[in-house]
């Protein structure tokens, strides 16, 4: 529970109301793993994620995020974990360069590290200074990882990133996360895709009833 | 955490938030006509000079609370549009920072919005304010604004939280802001000299709305985190 | 600290709160025979001093609850433990306290409107009530937000030091706004009235005997609430069943 495993879930209950999203789950992800979690919708994808996040408070069980338990020690769980929902938690009013400047304000980025986050996502100049609101879905996704590149989190949970994007902004986006696990990132990718996952992934897992069942081996 | 972390967060997110609400417009652009044509229908309802200057500062802190309402709404909904009030709970950024930037935005548009609203009273009550009386207004609407954003920022944190929540921001905040309302009004009397008051009456009301504020201010730097962060 | 065991609350038919609800029973009948007859007439004010047996203790009960919402809510934030039960008795007290702020604005008008001739008089004490009255609604409305118990617990507990803050604000507040305008030519309530010795007597027991009053309601109140938590934490076993059933092996 050290250092050895970034994620680690025993027998996880997570309610949302009184019904359990997650019904004792149990999941061990280690360090520099791209792990795609598979299952139809409500099978529990998301509050895997978000109780990775240490959004959700859990009823039962135990959650550690980078040694951390989750329901205790939430803020240092946060610290190191980017989570990009449906939603990519930008404000629509601004920027893209403004939104990334502001994180980089927050977290105490320096201005290189925000311009080379920037282009790590492929934003120019033109996109930078175009509203987000404006922008087209793949170009918010871009800019939401570009957040998460700024924040140096450590682990990076995503739900469905793929959704909403063509083809080609679907193989970005694989890239991008390719890219941030050779940058010594954690990478979970929340997916019902079956065949696109298979190629990104280093590890496939897959949730049933709010439970998690291994399936595709390590690669 | 360190105190200057804190200071930078909060200046982060109040100039965030003051460059979203100059973008979008919708404080200029609906808003202040909003306060604008309130303070023009008090004068058809009430239809006399003499009652209009008598309660005209009572009006100006009326349609400031109603406004803040509004400011306050737009400030948390600016948070939740793309769940980004998420990605500031994530990112281990220091609760206090982000409380005190909201407040700090709140303040400043607050003021603005006085400032106006003080104006027309002037113009169309026809108020007279000498020097004193306007440093007298200057301190009070500041120091008001400072008690109702320290209140409002927290409990509409508490509503951004949930959906359906949103309602519960006037039940709560403003029955706790009444004191503000009271001072406010007082101060802002002894200020346009209404019913006879005089200015260096207004001062000690300026006292109970800096008590008020700072306790709050307090309250809130300690209670928003937890109250926000679920 | 959040995870959550299902367990039944002690039950309240034991002797203690059976003694302390005969004892409430028994001194409101007292009260009510102090009150209605062996008391006299106000010189001034006549038989309308009677609801002042009623509206002050429920004033007092009423603060009184109020601060032991706020003294549990602080237990429950600071405690080690985060204890559930402060914050049921919180909840159970505001509600008692809520309820018991509403007979005193109800009594209170009638009062005026025998003194004073008119129900609603910008009186500083009446006037901190009734905002306070709204405060409590709205503590209340937190209470019923939803989420988990822990959630609910934290955010109400928040809410009510906040509220406690309010109490002192506005009454001082709505004080120096009073003391501004011509006092009220009227009676202050239960200010003037020359009282004697039964009178006097009949007030403190009044208040005793409201207290006996809230002390049941709120044991009891608390009870019904642990139950309910209860109730919803046991279904937790039985929804975790239902979706262990969902499993479908491709």
């Amino acid at each position: 529970m050290k250092e050895t495993s970034v994620v680690d879930v025993r027998d996880a209950v997570v309610l949302l109301g009184s019904f359990p999203a997650l019904a004792e789950a149990t999941l061990t992800i280690g360090r520099g793993e791209l792990v795609v979690v598979q299952g139809a919708n409500g099978a529990g994808k998301t509050t895997l994620l978000r109780l990775c996040a240490g959004l959700l408070p859990l009823a039962r069980g135990t959650a550690h995020v980078m040694g951390h338990d989750v329901s205790s020690d939430r803020a240092a769980v946060r610290a190191s974990v980017g989570f990009l929902g449906h939603a990519n938690g930008l404000y629509l009013d601004l920027t893209a360069g403004e939104n990334l400047s502001f994180w980089g304000d927050v977290v105490g980025a320096s201005r290189p590290e925000v311009t080379s986050a920037a282009q790590r996502m492929g934003l120019n100049e033109r996109l930078l200074s175009t509203q987000v609101g404006r922008l087209s879905a793949g170009q918010k996704r871009r800019t939401a990882l570009a957040v998460l590149a700024v924040r140096r989190a450590t682990l990076w949970l995503l739900d469905e990133p793929h959704a909403g994007l063509d083809a080609a902004g679907r193989d970005e986006i694989d890239a991008l996360l390719r890219d941030a696990v050779g940058a010594g990132a954690t990478v979970v990718v929340a997916s019902h895709e079956l065949e696109r996952s298979a190629s990104l992934a280093t590890r496939r897992i897959e949730i049933v009833g709010g439970r998690i069942i291994e399936s595709g081996g390590r690669k | 955490m360190s105190a200057s972390r804190v200071v930078g967060v909060a200046r982060a997110v109040a100039s965030k938030d003051l460059r979203i609400e100059w973008r979008s417009r919708v404080m200029t652009n609906q808003v202040l006509p909003f306060a604008a044509i309130v303070m023009v229908l008090f004068a058809f309802a009430l239809d006399n000079d003499g009652i209009l200057q008598r309660v005209a500062p009572g009006l100006v802190w009326m349609a400031t609370l109603f406004t803040s309402l509004v400011v306050v709404q737009r400030s948390f909904a600016v948070e939740s549009a793309d769940s980004a009030i998420d990605a500031l709970r994530l990112a281990g950024v220091p609760s206090h920072g982000v409380y005190l930037g909201k407040v700090a935005a709140l303040v400043a548009q607050l003021v603005v919005f006085e400032a106006v609203l003080a104006m027309l009273a002037l113009i169309l009550y026809r108020v007279n304010v000498d020097l004193h009386g306007a440093v007298l207004l200057v301190t009070t609407c500041v120091l008001g604004s400072v008690g109702i954003a320290a209140l409002a920022a927290v409990y509409g944190g508490l509503s951004v939280a949930g959906r359906g929540r949103e309602t519960l921001l006037p039940l709560l905040l403003l029955p706790a802001v009444a004191p503000v309302l009271i001072g406010a009004t007082r101060a802002t009397e002894s200020a346009f000299g209404s019913d006879g008051a005089r200015t260096v009456e207004g001062w000690p009301w300026v006292g109970l709305l800096a008590v008020f504020g700072a306790i709050f201010l307090f309250g809130g730097t300690l209670g928003f985190g937890p109250l926000t962060d679920e | 600290m959040s995870n959550t065991t299902t367990s039944v609350p002690p039950p309240t038919r034991t002797a203690a709160s059976r003694n302390l609800g005969l004892i409430a029973i028994f001194g409101s009948i007292v009260l009510a025979l102090l009150g209605l007859f062996f008391t006299a007439e106000d010189v001034d004010q006549g038989s309308s001093v009677r609801i002042m047996y009623v509206h002050v203790p429920t004033a007092w009960v009423a603060y009184l609850a109020f601060v032991f919402t706020a003294v549990c809510s602080a237990g429950h934030l600071w405690g080690r433990k985060h204890s559930l039960n402060l914050d049921r008795l919180a909840g159970a007290s505001a509600e008692v306290g809520v309820i018991f702020m509403g007979v005193t604005l109800v009594t209170g008008s009638l009062w005026g409107r025998l003194s004073w001739g008119t129900y609603w008089q910008w009186d500083p004490r009446l006037t901190t009530t009734a905002f306070l009255f709204v405060t409590y609604v709205g503590y209340l409305a937190v209470r019923g937000l939803g989420g988990t118990q822990h959630q609910r617990a934290k955010r109400s507990a928040i809410v009510a030091l906040f509220a406690v803050l309010e109490i002192p604000l506005v009454h001082f507040s709505v004080l120096l706004w009073r003391s501004l305008h011509q006092e009220a030519t009227v009676l202050r309530p239960n200010g003037d009235v020359k009282m004697d010795g039964l009178m006097l007597f009949s007030l403190v027991f009044g208040v005793a005997v409201f207290t006996t009053i809230f002390a049941w309601l709120v044991l009891h109140r608390n009870r019904v609430l642990a139950l309910v938590d209860a109730v919803e934490l046991r279904g937790i076993d039985a929804a975790l069943e239902a979706r262990r059933a969902e499993e479908v092996p491709s």
